[in-house]
């Protein structure tokens, strides 16, 4: 039986791999994200060449000039790829890591920001993950921007969202609107519209999000788990059960 | 340098002072928070380098933080910072939100003895709204090139823990340099260490690379497991079960007000 979650980093992996899309050669991750991570690992086991910087890891941690380096590497042009969410996203793919209310978020407190400003406009690719598909996380407009999805003329920045994966489709970003991809089993075209907050495009026909092949399967549940239990154990624990990789 | 004990290291904080501190996994002093709540320090002005967490909360919770600027706080795989929170709803706590990298070229400029320094990206953000102290420009070496200007930031005190320190106080963080740039840009850093250095670390060409001077450390405090519940580089894993307890017990203050007691207030260390 498929997991959910196998699904999700299968949709990512996907996305990591789409032709159309700018080649990711170093792709980087951040904190308390292991269904991007497990799809990192699923497309380099899978035989992709890519380097992958995995920011939390306490041992053999990818930097050697001390967290700040990622972002130089991001200011220099060096990550191709990255992942962000938000408690609140909406139609212009605007983030928002700080909360509902007024400022700093006196209704829900979301965790802060983390680097989302800056990685956002200086790495040329980022897929949007949020689990959550719900009107509360999918709004017309983010109380508050942690990183913007869409800049202003003049403003230097080297790409935006390439797509948003959540835990019932997968959107597109073409930079100024989502569109509708795929559709998870057991959602309809209209159960995600019923569930989302923004106006978005979408295909007549909506297509299914396809499931993991056996051979992904077989990595996600061997040789990933394996590279995943240290930094992710509970994540591990829930989809994988106890069984040692 | 001479070693000094734990509790005459936290002594050295003065109330209300700017401190630095690094998060989870990165060399987070949590032995010495725990002095701190036991020395009963009061408005600190806590600086996360670059994002808070444990030590933090526990801080926060204790009555010890008048303010916060940080990127992010998180606690864990499930990232819930219960103290901070209730703090911030409660209104006793005042937040400064940032983003990483901001907080990390802050620093910089202070390492540089510069006023401050530019950063790409966060424009559109309504961090900077917030910022008032930090301001956008344009580029005076390309037209029609805004960019953002962030001031220089020289925390009063910095604190950390190390993984072992020589007599000179030069103290070993492996390949974690963003706790030198800390040093460098803080007027004072107090460290623990799991341990003495027989010997110079200096006169190791591989240790070295991982020591950062003793010319930037006021005191050093030896704190076996110090980092604990957080992880230490190669030395020991994170509690994960104990920041999962931490967590839940956090939720109320009865629960926390046991968590200080079983584990705080009465230690020894």
């Amino acid at each position: 039986m498929i997991q959910p979650e196998e699904r999700l980093i299968a949709a990512i992996a996907r996305l990591i791999l789409d032709p159309a899309a700018p080649p990711a050669r170093h792709i980087a991750v951040g904190a308390a994200s292991a269904i991007p991570a497990a799809a990192c690992w699923l497309v380099k086991l899978g035989g992709l060449d890519v380097r992958l910087s995995l920011l939390h890891l306490q041992r053999k941690n990818p930097f050697t000039e001390g967290t700040r380096e990622l972002f130089d590497l991001a200011g220099q042009g060096r990550i191709d790829l990255f992942f962000l969410g938000g408690g609140q996203i909406d139609g212009q793919a605007n983030l928002n890591l700080i909360g509902t209310g007024d400022w700093p978020g006196t209704g829900a407190r979301f965790p802060g920001s983390f680097g989302s400003a800056f990685m956002y406009l200086t790495v040329p690719r980022t897929i949007l993950f949020r689990e959550e598909h719900s009107r509360r996380v999918l709004v017309p407009k983010v109380d508050h921007i942690s990183a913007a999805g869409v800049s202003a003329p003049g403003v230097v920045r080297r790409g935006t969202a390439q797509a948003l994966v959540t835990g019932r489709c997968v959107f597109g970003f073409d930079g100024a609107r989502f569109r509708l991809a795929s559709v998870h089993p057991g959602e309809t075209a209209d159960s995600v519209r019923a569930e989302t907050g923004f106006d978005y495009d979408a295909p007549a026909e909506a297509a299914q999000t396809p499931d993991p092949s056996p051979a992904q399967l077989a990595l996600l549940r061997g040789p990933v788990h394996a590279r995943m239990a240290a930094t992710y154990p509970a994540f591990c624990r829930r989809v994988w059960g106890e069984n040692a990789a | 340098m001479a070693f000094v004990a734990l509790a005459d290291l936290a002594a050295r904080v003065p109330d209300g002072a700017l401190l630095a501190i690094p998060p989870d996994n990165s060399l987070t002093p949590a032995a010495f928070a725990r002095a701190l709540v036991r020395r009963g320090v009061r408005g600190l002005r806590l600086l996360g380098v670059p994002v808070s967490g444990y030590v933090c909360d526990l801080l926060i919770g204790a009555g010890c933080v008048a303010s916060l600027q940080t990127s992010a706080v998180s606690i864990g795989e499930t990232g819930l910072a219960p103290r901070f929170a209730r703090a911030l709803a409660a209104g006793t706590l005042q937040v400064t939100d940032a983003t990483c990298p901001a907080i990390h070229t802050m620093l910089q400029a202070a390492e540089k003895g510069v006023p401050f320094m530019p950063l790409r990206g966060v424009l559109g953000s309504d961090l900077i709204a917030h910022r008032p102290d930090w301001k956008v420009v344009e580029n005076p070496f390309a037209s029609g090139d805004p960019i953002l200007l962030l001031p220089a930031l020289s925390p009063e005190v910095a604190a950390f823990h190390a993984v072992c320190a020589d007599d000179e106080g030069n103290v070993y963080v492996g390949r974690r340099r963003e706790l030198a740039t800390i040093a460098h840009a803080s007027q004072r850093t107090l460290v623990t260490v799991e341990r003495h250095f027989p010997g110079s670390l200096l006169d190791d060409e591989r240790m070295a690379a991982g020591t950062i001077s003793g010319v930037y450390i006021e005191a050093v405090a030896r704190a076996p497991r110090g980092a604990w519940p957080s992880g230490l580089l190669d030395e020991y894993e994170a509690d994960a079960a104990h920041l999962t307890e931490y967590s839940k017990l956090a939720r109320s203050d009865t629960g926390f007000a046991d968590y200080l007691a079983r584990y705080v207030t009465d230690a020894v260390a």
